[in-house]
């Protein structure tokens, strides 16, 4: 890998001799920011990953079944968990509030009368299981039409280029929900990728694709800077073949800046995702995100405001921990970067 | 008639004699709570002259279309068009039960039938006058017979394809004649209407706004926001459906009938558009707007009916909630399977997500309660969740996969996502469908689109069991491949058909034996489950503290022009 620049030290000295990404993992170590925000969407997954265990053994309910007849305990007495109004003229019903018992609705239930505490589980677990997915699919597209454009230039890089012009022309949001809209209805088929329409991956897909070049574009400047770099020359002198020369030299040269890309694109993808369900063109009934959650208490704001309101903390505190490991991985991937004013 | 609003609505001490079909009935609301009783409330006698004046500020997240009565088919400018429009006929403008009534408005006396039912005569009133123009005459009633036809209107197929010529009418609208099926007596000032078949229902047609009497150079085509002048006690004076619909009093106007077109309280009328429900509630309770027409946010009617419930009226509507089950698709096309559907929905369930007992019933009938025919039975009273998943297995239909197709409003999402998690326990992989509200009506309508079950609702056109049995589950209601194909569910039965002309026919002669006729065919349909009904809706209406003399029209809601303001 002989095009890999020296990294200059900058932030935290390291070791003196270590490999890059040994350096960046020890700057990493060293960036309590990173770690605590590392740390914290351990924590949040962990979380996640457990639902089934907090829904069975700790609430003893299913968060996907409706239970709008059913019963839960208070405070030792038995109450309604959907209770109709019985002041005034007794209008509305009105889902239990949070009574901070994690058995018993720990955070109440939602309009059909499920356990909200637990439905933020699951739902955490398919707003990261979207976010992740659809960055590691938007990178690695990416990094497939960033490097063949930058690499092969000419004709080839114009047709991408303009592909890449005409996505970026729409609005992010609009397209997203035009592409969503429109998938829900009959589903993705294209040759052999066949998707339902509302399963999970329809919403993976398409996140993945609206934000392609977002990343392709810098990985492509890229690559068309190091193919005037020496190594690369002699790559070609000693008769490497493109396909080689693209996987040998090209592509670790701008690895860590697809890393650096990962977080931060999660972070924006488990946005758009917690939008999009917002919009119920998202994430499909039965399963859940935390952008339907929100959805779901928005009838109840009024009320019920802890729905939204917890959710909503969710999806915040997941986007600032990514935002902030991001930011760390980039710190110790490229220090030179100044992109958001950091080091 | 598919209504554009799913109507929240709250309980009251009122007509609840009305009882559900699993003897479910509404709570009686707590002693002191005024604004309850309002189905019984009836005008004051005459005229009230010291409530005369003010302004009426209504309030809608947005306009109901084009302001020509000929055409409009949605239930807010209905309800304002009965301050603006007569026809020959009304309906009684009164609160409560007598509003179902029918009296002579434009006509002198209730028309004089022949005795093979064919042909009904009017004599006109003399000296009521359009807004701004000239005296009605015979030839204003032909010539608006006519321009139903000329515009396309949207019952001109069906409500008045009985009168002589309407067939020709319909094919060649342009062309339309109506000379020997509207036939004008000038010297006795009689209209005389012939048609093809007698039917029963046609003077309740009458009633209807699609039927009123415009002047006879009014343009054969969609007025849109340009007024007609009418002669109602109050007149528009502008409509943006964006931003304000403007009543001010008709100065042609006076009263002829207290019954059919009594003289309005309010000087002006103004109907505000752009408040989400949500806001206009918040004006309402602030004294900024008197009314709010859309359904009340479901969060907000704890609020209105403890801290306002003065304020809040509460009645029952002749409507339903059902669930179309198609059955011309698995796998719902065996019957056992919709059977089983019908079992496993807990009706007392889905009234909850309606807003609670006090503001739906559940309904184990097609025919709501008040709609002659209605017969008290309910053959699925509570839900049997073993039953169900025998039945499904005796379909041969367990394990398959069934979407739930619903509208995105709240109410309909959460019937739909309960439904499907039931669907799910009775042994389906069941999936939710959530599409926009502007186009679900039609797309569940068209049998191409494959929907297998949906969410639906029925308001009465008018008091008949046929506008809900017959027009909902008659062979000639579904229509292949069309996106106006009533009977969703594509449900066909020649003997129930046969059994409803019958019933159709009896009901001119026995009344009594036609409506017991339609409580049987109405128990049959309902075995047989190609629709599953839920609920009857109430309607809920939050007026403001200024705001007096509400009147609950059964046929066209709160009567707007009786409203006190000062």
């Amino acid at each position: 890998m002989s095009g890999v620049e020296p990294i200059p030290a900058v932030a935290a000295p390291v070791r003196p001799g270590a490999g890059p990404w040994r350096q960046a993992a020890t700057r990493i170590l060293r960036n309590r920011s990173a770690l605590t925000a590392g740390a914290g969407l351990l924590l949040i997954a962990l979380v996640c990953l457990l639902a089934p265990v907090y829904a069975g053994s700790i609430a003893h309910t299913d968060p996907f079944v409706s239970n709008i007849s059913g019963t839960t305990v208070v405070g030792g007495q038995e109450v309604q968990v959907l209770q109709q109004s019985t002041e005034g003229l007794g209008l509305g019903v009105t889902p239990i509030g949070p009574t901070g018992d994690p058995g018993h609705y720990l955070l109440g239930a939602d309009n059909q009368g499920r356990d909200v505490m637990a439905r933020l589980l699951y739902g955490g677990r398919n707003s990261l299981l979207v976010g992740v997915s659809s960055a590691l699919l938007c990178c690695a597209l990416a990094t497939v039409l960033g490097v063949v454009a930058g690499y092969f230039g000419g004709w080839i890089d114009a047709v991408l280029s303009r592909f890449f012009d005409v996505i970026w022309a729409f609005p992010v949001y609009l397209l997203a929900i035009c592409l969503s809209v429109v998938l829900l209805t009959s589903g993705l088929h294209l040759g052999p990728v066949h998707i339902d329409a509302g399963s999970l991956a329809l919403p993976i897909v398409i996140i993945a694709l609206i934000y392609v070049p977002y990343v392709a574009r810098p990985l492509r400047g890229q690559v068309m800077a190091l193919r005037d770099k020496e190594f690369l020359h002699a790559a070609v002198g000693l008769g490497a073949s493109d396909l080689r020369i693209m996987r040998r030299e090209v592509l670790p040269n701008i690895l860590p800046t697809v890393v650096v890309f990962l977080p931060l694109m999660t972070a924006l993808n488990m946005l758009t995702e917690s939008a999009l369900s917002f919009l119920s063109v998202g994430v499909q009934s039965p399963d859940a995100s935390w952008g339907t959650i929100i959805n779901d208490g928005l009838a109840l704001l009024y009320t019920r405001p802890m729905i939204t309101i917890a959710a909503g903390l969710f999806v915040a505190l997941t986007a600032v921990a990514l935002n902030v490991f991001g930011d760390g991985v980039r710190d110790a991937l490229d220090p030179n970067a100044r992109l958001r004013g950091g080091a | 008639m598919k209504r554009n609003l799913p109507i929240a609505a709250g309980a009251a001490l009122l007509a609840l004699s009305v009882s559900a079909c699993s003897g479910a009935s509404s709570p009686a609301a707590p002693a002191g709570s005024a604004g309850t009783a309002d189905s019984s409330q009836t005008s004051p006698a005459g005229f009230q002259e010291q409530h005369k004046g003010g302004t009426l500020r209504l309030q809608a997240k947005s306009g109901d279309g084009t302001l020509d009565p000929h055409i409009n088919y949605s239930n807010g400018n209905w309800q304002i068009f009965q301050a603006m429009y007569d026809g020959l006929l009304a309906f009684k403008k009164v609160g409560g039960e007598a509003s179902y009534d029918l009296v002579p408005d434009l006509a002198e006396a209730m028309p004089q039938v022949s005795p093979d039912g064919r042909s009904y005569t009017f004599t006109l009133r003399k000296g009521v006058k359009f807004a701004g123009g000239g005296e009605v005459t015979a030839d204003d009633v032909v010539a608006s017979f006519e321009r139903i036809y000329k515009v396309s209107g949207p019952t001109s197929g069906t409500f008045y394809a009985g009168i002589v010529g309407a067939a020709a009418c319909v094919k060649k609208p342009k062309e339309c004649t109506l000379d020997k099926g509207v036939v004008a007596d000038k010297a006795k000032n009689t209209v005389t209407i012939n048609l093809v078949e007698p039917d029963s229902e046609f003077p309740l047609k009458l009633a209807l706004p699609h039927a009123a009497v415009l002047p006879k150079d009014t343009p054969d085509k969609d007025q849109g926001t340009k007024p007609i002048g009418g002669t109602g006690p109050y007149m528009a004076v502008s409509y943006d459906p964006n931003k304000e619909l403007k009543l001010v009093r008709n100065p042609d106007f006076t009263e002829w009938s207290r019954e059919a077109q009594p003289q309005g309280y309010p000087d002006e009328i103004v109907y505000s558009y752009g408040l989400t429900a949500e806001a206009a509630v918040t004006a309402v309770q602030n004294g900024q707007a008197d009314w709010v027409f859309d359904p009340l946010p479901a969060d907000r009617l704890s609020e209105i009916g403890t801290k306002y419930a003065s304020q809040a009226h509460v009645n029952q509507l002749s409507a339903f909630w059902y669930l179309p089950l198609n059955t011309n698709l698995a796998p719902f096309d065996k019957p056992e399977a919709r059977q089983a559907l019908n079992w496993a929905i807990d009706r007392q369930a889905v009234v909850k997500m309606f807003g609670g007992a006090n503001v739906a019933q559940p309904a184990c009938t097609l025919l709501p309660p008040g709609i002659p025919g209605h017969a008290d039975f309910c053959d699925f009273p509570q839900p049997d969740l073993a039953k169900a998943k025998d039945l499904v297995q005796q379909s041969g239909t367990a394990g398959q996969e069934v979407a739930v197709v619903v509208s995105d409003d709240e109410v309909s999402k959460q019937i739909g996502e309960y439904v499907r998690s039931t669907l799910e326990q009775i042994g389906y992989q069941a999936k939710l469908k959530v599409i926009s509200t502007n186009i679900h009506f039609t797309y569940i309508q068209n049998d191409k689109n494959k929907v297998q079950v949906s969410v639906s609702q029925w308001y009465a056109d008018y008091p008949a069991a046929s506008d809900f049995l017959h027009v909902l589950l008659s062979c000639a209601s579904f229509r292949a491949g069309s996106d106006s194909s009533i009977n969703i569910s594509g449900y066909c039965d020649k003997d129930i058909d046969a059994r409803m002309a019958e019933a159709m026919t009896l009901d001119r002669t026995d009344k009594n034996a036609a409506n017991a006729k339609w409580g049987e065919i109405d128990r049959d349909l309902t075995k047989a489950s190609p629709i599953i009904p839920l609920f009857t809706p109430k309607q809920v209406d939050f007026v403001s503290s200024r705001v007096g003399n509400y009147q609950f029209h059964k046929q066209f809601f709160m009567l707007v022009s009786q409203l006190w303001v000062k």
